[in-house]
């Protein structure tokens, strides 16, 4: 049949029409849908929640461009949130791209949308240093050692929140915000383990169903994705009518996300259509002799 | 001295972090400690190999008008001028001593607005791909590759809103087969019991593995001259 | 009306993009400039974040104290020479003559790689991995038996001892053997369906990020 042929020798270059469309259109008309928090991503948010004031939480951005779209939404919906529970907030990085990443965070939220909190007592950015998983081991026992400065220079004893502060065993709870390697497993495995500190992550989603066996007893909860990031907003604005009003970026790219979604489905549906059709005409072609 | 030393030297440092677990107090933790520094800081001079490698290797081709020689001018120019963008801290508003990713500089500038469109341009294409090659590819040929199609698709739905709406008209008691709750029962059951095996085996292999570096079994890091002992 | 950088930023991307029509000049161009400009990135940060704070100002202190003043007034820790040593030594495997004395500093790496990677492992993805293992088969709630909760575990440790012996090769997969391998392949098969949805899901999300700065940044026909 005609038809099976075209489909079979479709040309590669109408399939990434189809789905750069199918990403644009949804943009274009602002296309979104509700959410609702899973059990996984609940469990960082009650975390987070039931913290007392004050508590000193380790924010690790280590991830990079190629992630920043996946990654960047759940990072600031948890960097709201962690300021309106007024958490002390020790941004650092193990990917040297995530030094300038944390250096936009800070700028475009923390500053931004907090002004009264104070670099140094509420908040400081430590910076990236180099050693992957070896830097998380000299963290565990000492901090200092790695961190005598933060990235603006100043020495660690000379910063409030950083005086009384030894080592990772400090932390009420490390966050990772991780696209890869080192990352989340990394945290766990040198940092949450051994220390015995909680360990949330949010992880793109390519790495995200590599990471649910930790959970929930390694792991405190995982924001899996754009998806888990979309859900994360949700509960942040569910209890924070502040936010309810307030562009959230995770939500708005799950409309183009649900699209594209179908799209590819139904190329893979067609796909497996036009193989059937095929090999049973073959079939009964070799029969007919 | 070529082959028996770097072996010695594995040994001996593998072994005291091994040790330092289980005996922190001195001198295994101190070393223990003082060996992942060092660790740290051979990171940064690894970045250094990587760029001269790559002024050699581009240099070369320059040097020798090897073909696509021109684009080579093209990488050698774009890494320099980065290089003394943020060596210098050119733009920088508190100058040598301030942030080399201040916002402003000319280093954040190149980070902003070439480093981060290449590199995010070049994963988001692989979008096309993974469509084109789904198209091509994926066929339920048999019982397992129809039981990995069906599982892709609860999930690809279940993680849109789409496939919340698709199921929403299900009573309370038929709530586990609504396709966001099923794909959240496949990614925290069957999917962690197969991560799970894959890690275990994994595991293994790393420790496994690690022994032998460790005891000088595996040398292959060493070289062409090295191999297995 | 977007700068300058925008629209750097924005003909870098659609050079990129190109590469979907076919390959060009444009695509090979910004391919090239991005090899050149992550090296040296990385070779940044590295330097500032890590060798000036924690190499050069621990050895000589005073050579810091035009960048990092704070730290220009400690004592030297003269034993980070050896780190300063390996690093150096490293740096000589440009050098093909000399190149065989970086494996020195590489077996640095490698032995404190095997090092921190033997115990962690073997705590975290092993001995944790087990002991996350051993959850109950019959989950009472309230005085009553959950029945999904129940099956739940049962086929999560069913299914997680069919796939490790599905791994295991050291006896052949037949009888009773056979059909727990069989059911540890369907169980890994759905694993890799779940795992190919997430992939999906990501690779799609970077595109729409991409979008979003051309059609908001860039051409501003969209709000972010």
């Amino acid at each position: 049949m005609r038809i099976v042929q075209v489909f079979k020798n479709i040309d590669r270059r109408v399939i990434f029409l189809f789905i750069a469309l199918s990403v644009i259109v949804p943009l274009i008309f602002n296309i979104t849908f509700t959410e609702k928090a899973s059990p996984i991503v609940k469990n960082i948010f009650d975390k987070i929640e039931s913290l007392p004031e004050g508590s000193r939480v380790l924010v690790s951005l280590d991830y990079g461009p190629s992630t920043f779209p996946e990654i960047q939404p759940m990072t600031n919906a948890l960097i709201r949130h962690l300021n309106e529970r007024k958490m002390k907030i020790y941004y650092m990085c193990l990917w040297a791209t995530g030094q300038n990443l944390t250096t936009y965070t800070i700028d475009s939220v923390q500053v931004r949308e907090f002004p009264d909190r104070r670099y140094g007592i509420d908040y400081v950015n430590l910076g990236y240093k180099a050693g992957n998983e070896g830097l998380i081991n000299v963290l565990l026992t000492d901090m200092k050692k790695m961190y005598s400065t933060d990235v603006h220079g100043t020495y660690t004893d000379d910063i409030v929140m950083m005086r009384a502060l030894r080592n990772l065993t400090g932390f009420d709870l490390i966050i990772s915000l991780g696209g890869g390697s080192p990352g989340i497993k990394e945290w766990v495995l040198f940092a949450g383990d051994p220390g015995n500190i909680p360990v949330a992550g949010g992880s793109t989603a390519v790495q995200a169903p590599l990471l649910y066996p930790y959970w929930p007893n390694q792991l405190v909860g995982l924001m899996g994705g754009i998806k888990g990031a979309a859900e994360y907003e949700s509960e942040l604005k569910k209890h924070y009518p502040v936010y309810e009003n307030r562009s959230q970026p995770g939500i708005k790219m799950m409309g183009p996300q649900a699209i594209a979604h179908i799209v590819i489905m139904l190329f893979i549906i067609i796909g497996n259509i036009t193989f059937f059709v095929e090999r049973s005409l073959a079939k009964r072609g070799q029969a007919h002799g | 001295m070529k082959r028996q030393l770097p072996v010695l030297i594995t040994g001996i440092v593998g072994a005291v972090l091994v040790v330092s677990v289980f005996i922190p107090h001195a001198p295994f933790g101190r070393l223990g400690e003082d060996f992942s520094v060092f660790f740290d800081i051979i990171a940064v001079f690894a970045f250094i190999l990587g760029g001269g490698n790559l002024l050699r290797v581009h240099g070369d081709k320059i040097y020798r008008r090897a073909k696509g020689w021109q684009f080579s001018i093209v990488t050698v120019l774009g890494f320099i001028i980065t290089l003394i963008a943020g060596a210098f801290k050119i733009g920088n508003v508190n100058g040598i001593r301030g942030d080399v990713t201040a916002p402003g500089s000319l280093f954040t500038n190149i980070y902003d607005f070439i480093f981060t469109p290449l590199q995010a341009t070049m994963f988001s294409i692989l979008a096309f791909f993974v469509a084109s090659a789904s198209y091509r590819a994926f066929r339920a040929k048999n019982k397992e590759a129809t039981i990995l199609l069906i599982t892709a698709f609860i999930v690809l739905l279940g993680r849109t809103p789409i496939g919340n709406y698709a199921t929403a008209w299900l009573p309370s008691w038929l709530s586990f087969f609504h396709v966001p709750n099923l794909a959240n029962w496949i990614m925290a059951i069957p999917n962690l019991a197969g991560q799970r095996a894959i890690m275990i085996g994994i595991s293994l292999g790393v420790v496994s593995m690690s022994l032998r570096v460790i005891l000088g079994i595996e040398r292959g890091y060493i070289g062409s001259e090295g191999g297995k002992g | 009306m977007a700068d300058i950088w925008t629209w750097i930023g924005a003909l870098l991307t659609l050079s990129i993009l190109s590469f979907l029509y076919k390959d060009n000049v444009f695509y090979k161009f910004a391919e090239h400039l991005f090899v050149g400009v992550s090296a040296a990135y990385w070779m940044v940060i590295g330097i500032w974040g890590t060798l000036f704070p924690n190499l050069i100002a621990k050895i000589y202190p005073e050579g810091v104290r035009f960048v990092l003043p704070s730290l220009a007034d400690r004592e030297p820790e003269y034993h980070y020479l050896i780190a300063a040593v390996l690093g150096v030594i490293l740096l000589l495997r440009l050098f093909p003559k000399i190149g065989w004395v970086s494996r020195w500093a590489l077996a640095f790496i490698v032995g404190t790689t095997a090092g921190l990677n033997l115990v962690r492992y073997l705590r975290s993805d092993f001995i944790g991995q087990v002991q996350n293992s051993m959850i109950p088969l019959v989950v009472f709630e309230k005085g009553s038996l959950n029945l999904l909760e129940s099956l739940s575990n049962t086929i999560l440790i069913g299914g997680l001892l069919c796939g490790l012996v599905y791994f295991f090769f050291s006896k052949e997969h037949k009888g009773a053997i056979g059909t727990a391998s069989r059911i540890g392949i369907w169980v890994l098969m759905m694993t890799f369906g779940a795992g190919f949805g997430y992939t999906v899901m990501a690779r799609i999300s970077l595109l729409v990020g991409r979008f979003q700065y051309l059609f908001a940044d860039w051409l501003g026909i969209i709000g972010r």
